[in-house]
C-alpha cells in the first residue's frame, strides 16, 4: 500500500504510509502508542476508510470496502481486544465469522482438525467466559485461519500471554508462514519482533520512518528508532535496608469473589517495607483482579486486620478511607475503571485526588487547584494531549496511563498498588511510568505491581511473588529468582481447581 | 365438577394468551440488546386499531391486521427515536407507553360501548367434541394457536439456527457483532418491529377475543407484566408459557371467588394475579445469579459504530 493518509478530527493519523508485505514474511510493524498502527491496519482491514492512498492486493488495486470484504480477499485479522462473545461457545462464536451457511456445514469438526494441526488446542463447545485470554485468543486464529487467508494481521497478540503460550504461537506463526501466509505482526515488545519477524517498518507520529531486518539491529536500536531519542536503562536502585518499617501488611486475607467466573482468594499473606517494590505475576484471572479490589477497598474483606495500610486496619474501609490513609491505586482497565472516559482530565484527577490534594473547599471543587494538578500531571509525565480540559477518551492508551499512574504518584502516596502498570503501553510511556516507580519508592513509599509481563516485574522488583488459584505463593528476592522458577509456579498451579495443585516442597 | 375444570383451563389459556405474544416479542427485542417498555402502549395501539378497524369494516381478520400494524408504527417510532436518534431507551420506553395510553383513549373516544365483530372460535370437526380435551384444546380462536405456534418457533430459532445466533450475538455484544460485519442497527429494527407486532396481536386479542369491547386502558397493566415475564423467566421462552398460564390462572380464580361473593375486596382480588405472578416469578428467579447469567449483555445499552 502507498500514500495512506487518514485524517482524524484533530489528529492526522497516517500521513503518506507505505508498506508492502511480501509472500511468506512474517512483517513486523512497529511504533509507540498513537503512532499509527491500528488506524493503518484497520484500513487494510477495512474497518476505516482512508482518505487518501491505495492498497494494491495480489497486483490488483483494491477499495476494501468493509471487513467482510476484507475477508473475501483473504486478509484475516486478531485484533488486541478480542471481538468475542462472552455467552456463546466456541464453535457458535466461529459460525458468526462465517457468512454462508455451506461455510458453515461441519463446522465443529473442522475446528477440532485445525486446532490440532496447528497447535491450538481448543474445545468446540466451551463457552467463551469460561476460557483464559490465551485460549480466547486461539478462537481467533482459528476462525482466520478457517478462511485459508493469504495475509494474517495480528495486533500485539503477546501482550496477554504466558511465556510458554507465547513460544507456542510462534511456533504457529513460523508454520503458517511457511505454507504461504503473509503475516503483518505489531507489537510493542521488541525482543519477540527480533526472533520472529524477518522484516520490520517502523512507525512514529502517522509516518513511517524506517525499514529494517529486525534481527540485525539490537532491541535498544529498535526503540530509539521507534521514538526518536536516546533511551537509558532504568538505573538499578540501592539495595533495601531491612530497617525501614513495614507499610503494607496482609494477613490471611481471604476473599470470596463477586463474580461468578471470579477466583476466591484464600489466606493471601504479605508484608511490603517502605521502599521497596514487591512484584506479583502469575497468569491472567487467577485473582489478580480481585486481589486489587481488596487491596483497593473495591471489596471488602471481614476482618478490619486482614488488610493494613501504615499499621491502620483498614480492611473494613472503602477506597475513601484508604486514601486517606495514604493508599493510592491504578486498576488495570484504564477506561471506564480508571478513567471516566467521558470526562475531562482535570475531572479525572479530582476524583481521585480531591482529598489527597485538598481539591475541595468548603464543599465546592476548587476549579483553579484542580485544573493546575492536572497540568502539573502532564507535564511531568510528558502526556500527549492538548491540555487539562481533553477528554480522557481522546488520550492514546499509552497517554491516558502516564496519567493515571502520574496522578496517583504525585499525591505522594505511602502505599501504591498498580495493577498491570504498563499494558498496551509503548516502550517510551513505559519507561517513564517505571522510573515515577522507583522514584517513588526511592522516596519511602511500599510498591505493589501487579503484571503479567514478567520482564516487568524483573526490573522493577525487589521481591516477587506469585498468585496463582487465588493463593499467594511465598515471595522470593529477584536476584535469587529466575524466569523458569516463577514460570513454573505460574503455570504449575494455575487454572486448577484446589487439591489437585501440586504440594511445593 | 368437570365443567369447572374445562372452564378454569379455557379461561386460563385465554387469559394467558395476550401476555404470551407480548412476552414473545419482548423476549426477542431484549434478546437482542433492546429493552423497550412501550409494550402497554403497543397493547394499547393494537387493540384499538384492531377494534375500530373490525367495527368499521366488520371483518375481524382485516381488525387483527390492523393491531399487528399498529404494533409496529409504535415500536418502529421507539426504534427511530431510540436506535437511530439514539436517545435512551428506558425513558424512550415509557414515553412511548404514556403515548399509546393516550392516543388509543383518543381514537377510541367514540368507539367505547359499541360492539364489534368477535374473533371465533375455531371447530375442528371430532375433535372439538372430544369431552375436556375438546373444548381445552381444540376450541380456542386462531390467535390462541399462534401464540404457541410463535412462542415454539421463537424458541426452536433462537436455540437453534443461525439466525437466532446472530440475535443472541448481537445482544451479547454489539461491539463484537459490528466487528464481524453484521448490521447491528437493521437486526435490531427488525427485532423491535417485530416485537410491536406480536404486541398489536395481543392487544388485537384483547379487544376482539378476550373482553370484545373498547374500553380505556383495557390492557390493564398486562404489558408491565409481559415486560416482568421476560426478566423472569431469564430470557427463556419456555419459562414464559409456565408465568403466563400461572397468570391466566389466577385471573380466573380471583373472578370465580368474587362470582363466589366471598368478603374480599374486589378491587384487592383484581390485584391478586398481577402480585401473584410476581411473586412466584420472583420465587423462580431467585437465583440472581441465574438472572445474570442469561441477562443479554448489551439490555438497553445504545450502539454507534466507531469510525
Amino acid at each position: 500500500m502507498t500514500g495512506m493518509t487518514k485524517q482524524y478530527p484533530g489528529c492526522l493519523a497516517n500521513d503518506q504510509v507505505a508498506l508492502t508485505v511480501g509472500r511468506n514474511q512474517i512483517h513486523a510493524l512497529l511504533g509507540e502508542n498513537g503512532a499509527g498502527k491500528s488506524t493503518l491496519v484497520k484500513a487494510i482491514y477495512g474497518v476505516v476508510k482512508p482518505d487518501a492512498g491505495t492498497i494494491v492486493w495480489d497486483g490488483q488495486p483494491v477499495t476494501i470496502q468493509n471487513p467482510g470484504h476484507a475477508q473475501r480477499l483473504g486478509i484475516g485479522m486478531v485484533f488486541q481486544h478480542f471481538s468475542l462473545f462472552e455467552a456463546l461457545t466456541v464453535t457458535e462464536n466461529i459460525a458468526l465469522g462465517l457468512a454462508n451457511a455451506s461455510e458453515r456445514a461441519g463446522l465443529r469438526e473442522r475446528i477440532v482438525r485445525i486446532s490440532t494441526e496447528y497447535g491450538l488446542p481448543l474445545d468446540p463447545d466451551r463457552v467463551v467466559h469460561d476460557l483464559s485470554v490465551g485460549e480466547r485468543q486461539r478462537i481467533e486464529i482459528v476462525r482466520c485461519l478457517l478462511q485459508n487467508p493469504k495475509l494474517l494481521i495480528m495486533d500485539e497478540p503477546t501482550s496477554v500471554l504466558t511465556p510458554s503460550e507465547v513460544q507456542k504461537l510462534f511456533v504457529t506463526l513460523r508454520r503458517l508462514a511457511a505454507e504461504g501466509c503473509s503475516i503483518l505482526y505489531i507489537s510493542h515488545k521488541l525482543e519477540e519482533v527480533r526472533s520472529l519477524c524477518s522484516v520490520a517498518t517502523i512507525m512514529r507520529l502517522g509516518r513511517n520512518v524506517a525499514e529494517c531486518a529486525p534481527a540485525e539491529k539490537t532491541v535498544k536500536e529498535l526503540a530509539e528508532i521507534m521514538i526518536a531519542m536516546d533511551l537509558n536503562a532504568p538505573t538499578p536502585r540501592p539495595a533495601q535496608t531491612e530497617a525501614a518499617p513495614p507499610r503494607l501488611i496482609l494477613d490471611k486475607l481471604t476473599i470470596r469473589s463477586p463474580n461468578h467466573f471470579g477466583t476466591d482468594l484464600r489466606d493471601i499473606s504479605l508484608t511490603v517495607r517502605g521502599g521497596e517494590i514487591l512484584g506479583i505475576a502469575g497468569i491472567a484471572g487467577n485473582g489478580q483482579t480481585e486481589l486489587m479490589d481488596a487491596l483497593s477497598g473495591e471489596i471488602l474483606a471481614g476482618k478490619p486486620e486482614s488488610v493494613r495500610i501504615d499499621g491502620l486496619p483498614a480492611g473494613h474501609l472503602g477506597p475513601h478511607e484508604r486514601r486517606r490513609a495514604r493508599g493510592c491505586f491504578v486498576p488495570e482497565e484504564r477506561n471506564g475503571h480508571g478513567a471516566v472516559t467521558t470526562m475531562t482530565l482535570a475531572e479525572n484527577a479530582f476524583l481521585s485526588a480531591f482529598l489527597r490534594g485538598a481539591l475541595v473547599r468548603f464543599g465546592i471543587i476548587d476549579a483553579r487547584r484542580t485544573h493546575a494538578f492536572a497540568d502539573d500531571i502532564i507535564k511531568a509525565f510528558d502526556v500527549r494531549t492538548t491540555g487539562p480540559k481533553a477528554q480522557a477518551r481522546s488520550l492514546s492508551g499509552g497517554n491516558l496511563q502516564k496519567f493515571l499512574v502520574g496522578r496517583e504518584v504525585l499525591q505522594n502516596p505511602s502505599v501504591l498498588v498498580i495493577n498491570q502498570p504498563t499494558w498496551g503501553v509503548d516502550a517510551g510511556a513505559a519507561l517513564a511510568i517505571h522510573e515515577a516507580i522507583m522514584a517513588l519508592a526511592q522516596a519511602g513509599a511500599a510498591v505493589v505491581i501487579i503484571s503479567q509481563d514478567l520482564d516487568e516485574i524483573f526490573v522493577l522488583a525487589d521481591r516477587i511473588a506469585v498468585i496463582a488459584g487465588g493463593r499467594l505463593s511465598e515471595p522470593v528476592p529477584t536476584r535469587e529468582a529466575t524466569i523458569e522458577s516463577i514460570g513454573r509456579l505460574m503455570g504449575g498451579t494455575g487454572q486448577q481447581p484446589l487439591g489437585e495443585q501440586p504440594v511445593h516442597a | 365438577m368437570t365443567e369447572l375444570l374445562v372452564a378454569f383451563l379455557v379461561s386460563t389459556i385465554a387469559a394467558a394468551t395476550p401476555l404470551l405474544l407480548a412476552a414473545t416479542g419482548e423476549l426477542v427485542v431484549e434478546r437482542v440488546g433492546v429493552l423497550n417498555l412501550g409494550v402497554e402502549g403497543m397493547m394499547l395501539a393494537g387493540a384499538i386499531a384492531a377494534f375500530a378497524t373490525a367495527n368499521v369494516t366488520g371483518v375481524t381478520s382485516l381488525g387483527v391486521l390492523a393491531g399487528l400494524v399498529a404494533g409496529i408504527a409504535l415500536a418502529l417510532l421507539f426504534a427511530v427515536i431510540s436506535l437511530t436518534l439514539q436517545a435512551n431507551q428506558t425513558a424512550t420506553g415509557l414515553a412511548l407507553t404514556i403515548f399509546g395510553r393516550g392516543f388509543s383513549a383518543l381514537v377510541g373516544a367514540g368507539f367505547v360501548g359499541i360492539p364489534a365483530p368477535t374473533l371465533p372460535k375455531l371447530h375442528f370437526p371430532v375433535l372439538s367434541e372430544i369431552p375436556v380435551l375438546g373444548p381445552v384444546v381444540f376450541g380456542h380462536d386462531i390467535l390462541v394457536y399462534l401464540s404457541l405456534a410463535i412462542l415454539a418457533l421463537v424458541a426452536w430459532c433462537i436455540r437453534a439456527t443461525h439466525l437466532g445466533l446472530i440475535l443472541r450475538a448481537v445482544g451479547d455484544s454489539h461491539d463484537a457483532a459490528h466487528a464481524l460485519g453484521y448490521p447491528v442497527v437493521k437486526i435490531r429494527y427488525a427485532a423491535v418491529a417485530f416485537g410491536g407486532a406480536l404486541a398489536g396481536l395481543a392487544g388485537a386479542y384483547m379487544s376482539l377475543a378476550y373482553t370484545p369491547l373498547w374500553a380505556q386502558d383495557m390492557t390493564a397493566g398486562r404489558g408491565w407484566v409481559a415486560v416482568a415475564l421476560v426478566t423472569f423467566a431469564a430470557w427463556r421462552p419456555f419459562w414464559l408459557l409456565i408465568g403466563a398460564w400461572f397468570f391466566g390462572a389466577l385471573m380466573y380464580l380471583s373472578l370465580y371467588i368474587q362470582a363466589l361473593g366471598v368478603p374480599i375486596p374486589s378491587a384487592f382480588l383484581s390485584a391478586v394475579p398481577y402480585i401473584g405472578t410476581v411473586v412466584v416469578l420472583v420465587l423462580i428467579s431467585r437465583d440472581a445469579r441465574r438472572i445474570r447469567l442469561h441477562r443479554p449483555a448489551m439490555l438497553g445499552r445504545p450502539f454507534q459504530a466507531r469510525a
